[in-house]
């Protein structure tokens, strides 16, 4: 058996070692892997991301730990510190002489920090790694202890591709960004003036400042704070700085072994990946393949893929690497495919520059303008996926007409593409081996991420991978249950167009059948999304689930919670003390709950009503803990008594509660609101959040905890009370008509066709035209809101409904008993359940 | 017929509402959950769900899958078939089924 040493375990030293153990069905090698950092590889690419969760695990890439795998040894924290080329080994700084058959370097670039006078002062980051992400969130967190006015401030040096990463992090921990770029515009390298531009437009419309044309000349400690002088005169105060400058290759290791490197650095292979010394081979933005370090991860995976085939004597090469790109940048789309910059001989441009819609398109073509040649998209990239792998080939039509503002996707379809074409350019799948895996029966998204890795690492294949599915005539069930063969949005439309208002009307036209518990409260609740009156009223009140027909939740026992709103969390002690006095009497568990509000244990059906009627009187209303509708929108204090407030966060709070109380939804909603960017209200874990700013509001859409959680992104900022009601009533109507059931936001906002950015066009910009609507509807919501216990303590026919026993009102089942702990009731454990 | 046969008047028919059941207590303490379907038919069953062990079958909602009318589980949606008592989602499981009659718009559950 042969032994392999690989050093370096990012994205691409990974890819080898997987890619090998895949290939090597004999076991001819033995792989000891050696690691600078110390965790296992992570997807670095993804590496903002890391800022949503703070998770390092979430960014594991999968099989990095090489479990149960006996021929793969990882090392963490062991790098190699030199080679001895004559005896074949690697010594390494644990002290570790490893033997080697062959050795793969694959030890990536580090950060470039220009030599600017303070550049190594505490507070000056780069970003490269997930340690470099913490410090500098601890960074920002000793910035936002310290006392001082304004809003927290960090310089990013330089506005490439990484610049803007680390200004889109800085800025969802909270600071304003300013990024410095040397060339006059932003992302020099991937995009031309024109794209620059409208990227540096759109971004500075999300609170990053850029100054282009200017460098960094220096960078003082200040006053606690950090002074940043730039060539251009200006001066910015600022709590840290993060350089961004580039990349360098690690080819120290090849250096002082003796092996040849590039002129400007990384270390010298061809095509075959082989250095100047044949058992040893470099991959990855180390290497310098023919003169050129690519510094993405699709060619490096691609040389991976070279390494792991010649290992087992194969004779694969590395074609030239593709340096298309496609982000998302601060929600800006950005897309640079193939000659970007029209460098080839007789090249033509087709542009076009829509400042309005906040999109620049533009192909470059050959002078007959029949071949691609390459392009730019910023703004809108959603055409990326079919165009970049059409470089190189025929074009299927006029270029202009294909980034024509009207009907330019459909003159470029799925299947224009020949089977040759890479879908997938991160993994190097082709259209024909996704045709080939669904004839092999993939069904779906994640089964042909399985069998193909196609949209395993940036994603922005996936929506072709679905073009793909549907192109070869899979289906992908959107029915709602046996009953309905329409989605949720859809028989939402049946309903509002044929203003059917009961079930039974709607399953015999659209349906089959009798009906479920699934699709009967999916329908009730659309219905009552709808405004049908009481939800108890009539043939309603058959569709509930159960916590909904008794307007309170089922617990373990069969008793119920009683949850009155609390809205933002304020109460006075009048109010208080009637909740105790009610507690006490029926005898009830009392608990604080996780959303600022109190919830009361144990009551039985028959009590619901004698509970609630004490509640109502006191000026108390339902809370809807039970329903798939608005719960709570929590505050913290803000700007009334917090020293560090900046607006009023609980009036806004109580505000957006009672606006939008008694929603029925896909999915419950929360929200919350916080004074200042401290975030005491945790408004980022929500459905929509608010974040006060010293002009306005800030607006978060799409978070939630629970079983999986994640941040809302930013919608808008610095909106007026007004605009901010104004597009939360469209975000929460357009989720309610077009959600899927049981959907929260955030699955849904992922889920819609270009994100957020999609959502901004429909909400801000009216691009669905049917704002007018949304207002209306949820105008009519607004108008149209009564309290559900009070409706049910008016009509003698629904409290009927609440009584344990038909033939014995009044008695109390004789299965539920409580025993006692730490001074209150709890349910007694239930004799006869079934154990499995 | 070797056993007594004992029949409980619940409640009126009209106090059901399609779709939804209620629950009658028994000599004995004994709980049935009665349904109406909305073909019409009455079906009764135990009251208590055997998974929670809590009185609750009564609470459930009432539909059908496959055509066979069942009632699901307000606690965890397992759905236990109207005319047999059987759990559809666990066969292993089952709940007792009550002969029901129908006098004068009253109706009547059997002792099982
Ligand atoms: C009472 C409370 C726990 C507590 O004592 O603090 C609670 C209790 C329940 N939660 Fe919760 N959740 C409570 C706050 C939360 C929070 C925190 C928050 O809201 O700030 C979360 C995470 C945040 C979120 O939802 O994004 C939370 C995530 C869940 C989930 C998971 C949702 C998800 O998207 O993954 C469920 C399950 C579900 O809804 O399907 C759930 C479901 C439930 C249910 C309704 C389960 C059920 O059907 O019986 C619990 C019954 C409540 C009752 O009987 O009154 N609860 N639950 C909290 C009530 C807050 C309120 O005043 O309304
Ligand atoms: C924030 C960010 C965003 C990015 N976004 C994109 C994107 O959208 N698209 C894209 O294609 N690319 C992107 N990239 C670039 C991409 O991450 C790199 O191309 C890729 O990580 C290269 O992989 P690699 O394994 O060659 O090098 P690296 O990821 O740098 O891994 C090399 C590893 O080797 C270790 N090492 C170094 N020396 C030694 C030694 N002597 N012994 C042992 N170990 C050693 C290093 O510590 C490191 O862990 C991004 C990079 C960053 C930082
Ligand atoms: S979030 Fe609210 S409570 Fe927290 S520091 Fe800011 S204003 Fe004060
Ligand atoms: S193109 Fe990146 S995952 Fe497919």
């Amino acid at each position: 058996m042969r032994t392999l040493v690989v050093a370096g375990n990012g994205p691409v030293g990974h890819r080898l070692v997987e890619s090998l153990r895949e290939k090597d069905l004999t076991g001819e090698w033995r792989v000891a892997v050696f690691a600078e950092e110390s965790r296992p590889a992570y997807d670095r690419v993804a590496l903002t991301s890391y800022v949503d969760t703070w998770d390092p695990v979430a960014l594991q890439l999968d099989g990095a730990t090489y479990d149960g795998d006996d021929l793969v040894d990882l090392h963490l924290g062991d790098p190699v510190v030199s080679i001895d080329r004559e005896a074949r080994q690697v010594l390494t700084r644990g002290g570790a002489c490893v033997d080697y058959d062959a050795l793969v370097l694959a030890t990536g670039s580090y950060p470039f920090v220009p030599p600017v006078p303070g550049h190594d002062l505490p507070g000056c980051h780069v970003y490269r790694t997930i340690e470099d992400l913490d410090a500098i969130r601890a960074s920002v967190r000793a910035a936002a202890e310290k006392a001082g006015q304004g809003r927290r401030a960090a310089l990013v040096v330089g506005g490439g591709l990484l610049g803007l990463e680390a200004a889109k992090a800085l800025r969802d921990m909270g600071l304003s960004p300013h990024v410095v770029e040397l060339a006059p515009r932003l992302m020099p390298l991937q995009v031309d003036d024109g794209g620059g531009g409208l990227l540096r437009m759109l971004i500075e419309r999300l609170d990053v400042t850029v100054h282009p044309g200017t460098g960094t000349q220096s960078i003082e400690a200040d006053r606690g704070r950090l002074l940043a002088k730039l060539g251009n005169g200006t001066e910015l105060d600022v709590d840290l700085v993060v350089f961004s400058a580039g990349v360098r290759p690690r080819d120290e290791l090849a250096r002082t072994a003796g092996l040849a490197v590039g002129q400007r650095g990384g270390v010298a292979v061809g095509t075959d990946c082989v250095t100047s010394d044949p058992d040893i081979y470099a991959i990855g933005e180390c290497a310098c393949v023919d003169g050129t370090v690519y510094g993405l991860v699709a060619p490096g995976n691609a040389m991976a893929e070279v390494v792991a085939d010649r290992l087992l004597g194969g004779q694969a090469t590395f074609a030239s690497g593709d340096t298309s790109t496609k982000l998302k940048l601060l929600g800006v789309d950005v897309a640079s495919f193939g000659d970007a910059h029209a460098s080839t001989e007789g090249a033509l441009e087709v542009v076009f520059n829509d400042a309005v819609a906040g999109t620049y398109k533009k192909l470059v073509v050959s002078d007959d303008a029949k071949t691609l040649l390459g392009g730019v998209l910023v703004g809108d990239a959603a055409q990326y996926p079919l165009l970049r792998p059409l470089v190189g080939r025929d074009l299927p039509g006029d270029p202009a007409a294909m980034i024509a503002p009207s009907g330019g996707a459909a003159a470029v379809g799925i299947g224009a593409l020949p089977d040759e074409a890479q879908v997938c350019s991160c993994n190097a799948v082709t259209k024909g081996a996704i045709n080939g895996a669904i004839t092999e029966g993939c069904t779906d998204v994640p089964g042909l991420k399985a069998c193909t890795k196609a949209g395993t690492t940036c994603g922005s294949c996936v929506p072709m991978l679905k073009q793909l599915l549907s192109a070869a005539g899979v289906e992908q069930s959107n029915a709602l249950c046996e009953h309905f063969p329409q989605k949720r949005a859809e028989l939402f439309e049946i309903l509002r167009s044929t203003g059917i208002h009961t079930f039974s009307e709607l399953v015999s036209r659209y349906g089959t059948g009798s009906g479920c518990d699934i699709c009967k409260p999916a329908v009730a609740s659309m219905l009552a999304s709808l405004g049908n009156g009481h939800v108890l009223d009539g043939e309603q009140a058959a569709l509930q689930d159960t916590n909904d027909h008794f307007l309170a939740n089922i617990q373990r026992n069969g008793t119920y919670s009683v949850v009155p709103r609390i809205p933002g969390g304020e109460i006075t002690p009048e109010k208080l003390m009637v909740i105790a006095q009610v507690a006490q009497d029926f005898g009830l568990y009392t608990k604080i709950t996780g959303g600022q509000r109190i919830d009361l244990f144990g009551a039985t059906v028959d009590q619901l009503p004698e509970i609630w009627r004490r509640l109502v009187d006191a000026g108390f209303e339902s809370g809807h803990a039970y329903g798939k509708a608005l719960r709570t929108v929590k505050s913290c204090v803000g700007d009334t008594w917090c020293r560090y407030g900046v607006q009023d966060s609980v009036r806004l709070a109580i505000e957006l509660e009672l606006r939008y109380r008694g929603l029925r939804a896909p999915h419950k909603i929360k929200s919350a609101v916080s004074g200042c960017a401290r975030e005491c209200a945790e408004a980022r874990s929500k459905d929509f959040g608010v974040i006060a700013t010293e002009h306005g509001w800030n607006l978060y859409v799409g978070g939630n905890g629970g079983f999986t959680p994640r941040h809302a992104e930013l919608f808008v900022s610095d909106v007026t009370t007004e605009e901010l009601f104004r597009y939360i009533d469209r975000f929460l109507m357009f989720y309610v008509r077009t959600a899927d059931r049981l959907q929260r936001t955030a699955a849904w906002v992922e889920s819609l066709d270009g994100g957020i950015d999609h959502l901004r066009a429909v909400i801000v910009d009216d691009s669905l035209g049917i704002c007018e609507d949304l207002d209306a509807a949820m105008a009519k919501h607004v108008e149209s809101y009564a309290d559900e216990w009070a409706g049910v303590l008016d009509d003698p026919a629904k409290l009927a409904r609440f009584t344990s026993f038909v033939n014995a009102p009044g008695t109390p089942d004789p299965t539920i008993s409580f025993r006692e702990e730490r001074g209150q009731p709890v349910p007694l454990g239930m004799p006869t359940a079934v154990t499995r | 017929m070797t056993a007594l046969e004992v029949w409980t008047p619940v409640c009126a028919l009209t106090a059901l509402i399609p779709g939804r059941g209620v629950a009658a207590l028994l000599a004995h303490g004994e709980q049935v959950a009665i349904f109406l379907t909305a073909d019409g038919t009455v079906h009764a069953l135990s009251n208590v769900d055997p998974f929670s062990g809590a009185a609750v079958l009564s609470r459930g909602l009432v539909g059908d899958l496959g055509g066979v009318p069942v009632v699901a589980s307000p606690m965890h949606k397992q759905h236990f078939d109207l005319t047999t008592g059987s759990c559809v989602d666990d066969p292993a499981v089952s709940v007792a089924v009550y002969p029901v009659r129908i006098e004068d718009g009253t109706i009547l559950v059997g002792g099982p």
